[in-house]
């Protein structure tokens, strides 16, 4: 029996220690050889096929899938990074269910998609596991280009224009580069220190430098970074976390779910963190789910997430709303918060039904929490940006902004739709449009 | 369940599927567990004079994977038994005293002279041995030594060796046919003339089944050095096939009894063979892949299969396909065909547009959401789209019927037969009488 499963509010270490190993292991854990053999051997080579489309990096699934089935695991890596630089990543983190896998001929006739997320990731780690870089830089240019973020929109145009001789630096207002690769996801997607390898691998190209905890319009300016440099890609993210707009939301332990899954990314001992015995997680998307099941994976002993409309449209995929349940989060749809509850710390939060034009049903009730985590939304962060489209930074199809020799890409862009692979395809494009631009190519 | 009761040439067992001379039949162990697991019969591997040969301390096998390293095929270099012959005889005359309703065939290879042959045949006829089946086809390391496929390859020693056996046996003779050859009739014919009792085939096909590209050595390498081997297994089956059809429809060999060898895994595969006019079925491969129990699934499929046709005995679907083998230039060419897509099937994966456009005849359209369609203008009804779809029954070849117009070619479908012989293009054509 666990520890201190049932202590009240905040405690640490409420499991056994193996239970945080176990927990926090690999979601996926890695096809062995012959695994990765038999599901290529699934893959029809489709004509112009449907899970290359389905993919923003555009990467050319059925002959990296046929170069694993013959034998050239390496060759097959170079396939998916030469589109995709954070190929491992997005192996590990994409919705596959929702993109390459949804689409698959064998999903739509079997239901058994060919597991193409699984087989990029043998390739791709099979070569970084040799500390291989497969690409090498053009000569240099001379020119030199500002990234702004270090995440996959960043880390994605940086690498491309050091390919093309180009030198980079790159501002990123965190200790280590890799933003929600590194601070975002949640820690079974991508456990023993993958982001931080990657992002070193990444590097190998030569050329980039990384420049931390500098942040634009707090450490540096867009204007400074445009007269120093000979372009600027912007790859802010979203830094801001929107309000949930109940009362009593400036109570104690009401925290963004950004924030505790960075903190417990960047832990080293996980049985050392805190965690509310009962635990509301209010939102519907991806971080919603990463914070409520490591929330249940640190012990937690109710979980609840509450989302305002109903399960389709949230914005988490079925396959991770099933993860949740599996985990043990309860999920309540159709809800809104009303107003939190408590004496200086939160003791409990009350909703209210809503149908699903967000009417309120004049039905409420309480649920007990500890900890409330809001994840409803991420908002763009700064002054003295480009111009915006609504509330992200408006750009063309090749991410140029409204300033001459500024780019953007990625979630601080409307383009964005806050997916890794997104971002990764707007900072290569980016990249390219620079490269062109500057070198009339 | 039907009756499966075979007589091939005067030897009976309670089933047409025996196991072909090869490692599975090599001694009295093995072929108990044969015999228990249910096979009808067996070809003892081949016995020859002492001293006994030796075979490699390596690798003996190579092999062909498919997916999830399914075996479509298998190399060997194996030699005939390498057990003193005095040993192979007790075993032989044990097991067939213990299962007398089984069919026990000894496989031989002795020298290419008349004595060996006088001195062994009479040593397999007190093992109460049922017959004997002269090794004519092993293509590797005998055949070094002019035996083997270097007779097999010799129409003129297929009959010389086959007549001094008959004269030295009461036992029926099966002649064992290496596909080593151009024309696997005159090896048939050779054998008949010799006055076998049967033939059988095919022996294993020369074979080199993979390159070691850090060694740069053939496969299976023996200390850095391969040397070819005998394929079999189920990749052969196409060709095994071709020449039992080949002899079946010749009609100078209409009456030669025939064992049908290579690449029968299933019953079906089996059912094959009959039907082309093998008279019993012996395996190798499948039994090495899975073991001896595969003879059970043979078993009731082949049963049902002759139940579901009304038929009571194996006898009679023995060659009930022959008739319709028959060269290119009687075929019909009014038989008019059109490929059609069942949508409701079609997972539209666009193998079968990569196929027609890329290599064959434009005669697949692909719209933008991704469905397929044939183009009946441009359809010549080859087949491909139907082989390379994934999906069983997807596209089907539907014949058009007599007086509708091809929308290819503009011509009305007419009802006669017509072939080659009698086509204006073909220079040698005689006009219809």
């Amino acid at each position: 029996m666990a520890r201190d499963m049932f202590a009240p509010g905040i405690a640490a270490g409420r499991l056994e220690p193996e239970a945080y190993r176990e927990g926090f292991s690999d979601l996926h854990p890695p096809l062995d050889d012959h695994e990765a053999l038999v599901q290529a051997d699934r893959c029809y080579f489709c004509h112009d096929a449907p899970c290359m489309t389905a993919c923003p990096t555009d990467i050319d699934i059925p002959l990296f899938i046929r170069q694993i089935a013959t034998g050239t695991p390496d060759a097959a890596a170079k396939t998916i990074l030469s589109q995709n630089i954070l190929g491992g990543m997005c192996a590990r983190v994409c919705p596959t269910e929702t993109l390459c896998e949804e689409v698959c001929v064998r999903e739509v006739a079997e239901g058994k998609p060919v597991l193409i997320g699984q087989l990029q990731r043998y390739a791709t780690d099979h070569l970084q596991a040799q500390g291989k870089h497969p690409f090498t830089r053009a000569a240099a240019t001379g020119k030199t280009i500002a990234v702004v973020g270090a995440g996959p929109a960043g880390l994605s145009c940086a690498h491309r224009l050091a390919m093309l001789g180009h030198d980079v630096t790159i501002y990123d207002a965190r200790p280590k580069p890799g933003g929600l690769n590194e601070y975002g996801i949640a820690a079974y997607k991508t456990p023993e220190g993958f982001a931080q390898a990657e992002v070193d691998w990444l590097m190998q190209i030569g050329g980039i430098t990384f420049r931390h905890d500098a942040a634009l319009g707090r450490d540096i300016t867009l204007a400074a970074l445009k007269k120093d440099h000979d372009a600027v890609f912007l790859g802010l993210g979203l830094a801001g976390v929107n309000a949930l707009g109940a009362e009593g939301e400036d109570k104690d332990n009401v925290t963004n779910a950004v924030d505790f899954i960075a903190g417990l990314r960047q832990s080293d001992d996980l049985s050392g963190l805190p965690i509310g015995r009962d635990v509301v997680v209010i939102g519907g998307g991806m971080t919603a789910v990463d914070a409520a099941v490591q929330a249940k994976l640190l012990g937690a002993l109710n979980v609840t997430l509450v989302y305002r409309r109903g399960r389709d449209r949230m914005n988490a995929s079925r396959f991770e709303q099933d993860l949740a349940a599996s985990k043990g989060v309860r999920i309540i749809t159709h809800a809104v918060p009303l107003a939190i509850h408590g004496n200086g710390s939160v003791r409990e939060i009350e909703f209210e039904y809503v149908d699903a034009d967000m009417r309120g049903s004049g039905e409420t009730f309480r649920i007990p929490a500890d900890q409330v985590f809001k994840a409803i939304g991420q908002t763009l962060h700064g002054d003295d940006l480009p111009d915006l489209d609504g509330r992200k930074i408006r750009t063309d199809a090749a991410g140029r902004t409204s300033v001459e020799g500024v780019w953007a890409g990625g979630d601080c862009t409307p383009a964005g739709d806050d997916l890794t692979v997104t971002a990764v395809a707007q900072g290569r494009d980016a990249a390219m449009d620079i490269h062109r631009q500057l070198t009339g190519g | 369940m039907a009756n499966l009761q075979s007589d091939f040439i005067g030897i009976k067992s309670p089933n047409p599927f025996w196991l072909a001379s090869a490692p599975p039949t090599d001694k009295e162990y093995n072929v108990r567990r044969a015999y228990e697991a249910g096979w009808g019969g067996v070809v003892w591997k081949t016995l020859g004079l002492d001293p006994h040969v030796v075979n490699v301390n390596g690798p003996r096998y190579g092999a062909i994977h498919g997916a999830d390293r399914r075996l479509l095929g298998l190399n060997n270099i194996e030699l005939i038994t390498d057990r003193p012959l005095e040993v192979n005889l007790r075993e032989i005359k044990a097991v067939k005293r213990d299962y007398p309703d089984r069919a026990m065939v000894v496989s031989l290879m002795v020298p290419c002279e008349e004595e060996p042959w006088k001195f062994i045949l009479p040593l397999v006829e007190e093992t109460g041995a049922d017959g004997v089946e002269l090794n004519f086809g092993c293509p590797h390391g005998m055949s070094e030594r002019g035996m083997g496929s270097a007779v097999g390859q010799v129409p003129e020693y297929i009959e010389m060796v086959t007549r001094w056996v008959k004269a030295n046996t009461r036992m029926p003779v099966i002649v064992k046919l290496t596909p080593n050859i151009t024309d696997v009739r005159k090896p048939a014919e050779a054998a008949m003339r010799g006055g076998a009792d049967a033939v059988s085939l095919i022996n294993t096909i020369n074979s080199i089944t993979s390159v070691d590209l850090d060694l740069f050595a053939p496969e299976p390498t023996i200390d850095g050095k391969g040397a070819h081997g005998g394929y079999c297994g189920p990749a052969v089956k196409p060709i095994a096939l071709n020449m039992v059809a080949e002899i079946a429809r010749t009609p100078d060999m209409a009456d030669l009894p025939i064992s049908g060898i290579g690449g029968i895994t299933t019953w079906r595969d089996a059912a094959e063979f009959l039907a082309l006019g093998a008279g019993n079925v012996q395996v190798c491969t499948a039994a090495m892949t899975y073991g001896f129990k595969v003879v059970q699934e043979m078993i009731s499929g082949l049963s049902d299969y002759m139940d579901e046709k009304g038929m009571t005995s194996v006898d009679e679907l023995v060659g009930r396909a022959v008739p319709n083998v028959t060269d290119w230039n009687q075929l019909n060419l009014n038989y008019v065909a059109k490929a059609a897509i069942n949508q409701d099937l079609c997972i539209s994966c666009g193998r079968c547009f990569a196929a027609c456009e890329d290599t064959s005849h434009q005669a697949i359209a692909m719209s933008d959401d991704r469905k397929f369609t044939v183009i009946d203008e441009e359809c010549v009804a080859c087949n491909l789209c139907v082989n390379v779809c994934p999906v069983e029954d997807c596209i089907t070849m539907e014949p058009m019927a007599a007086g509708q117009t091809d929308p290819r070619t503009g011509d009305v479908v007419q009802p006669e037969y017509a072939n080659w012989t009698t086509h204006p293009n073909n220079p040698a054509a005689k006009a219809a009488e």
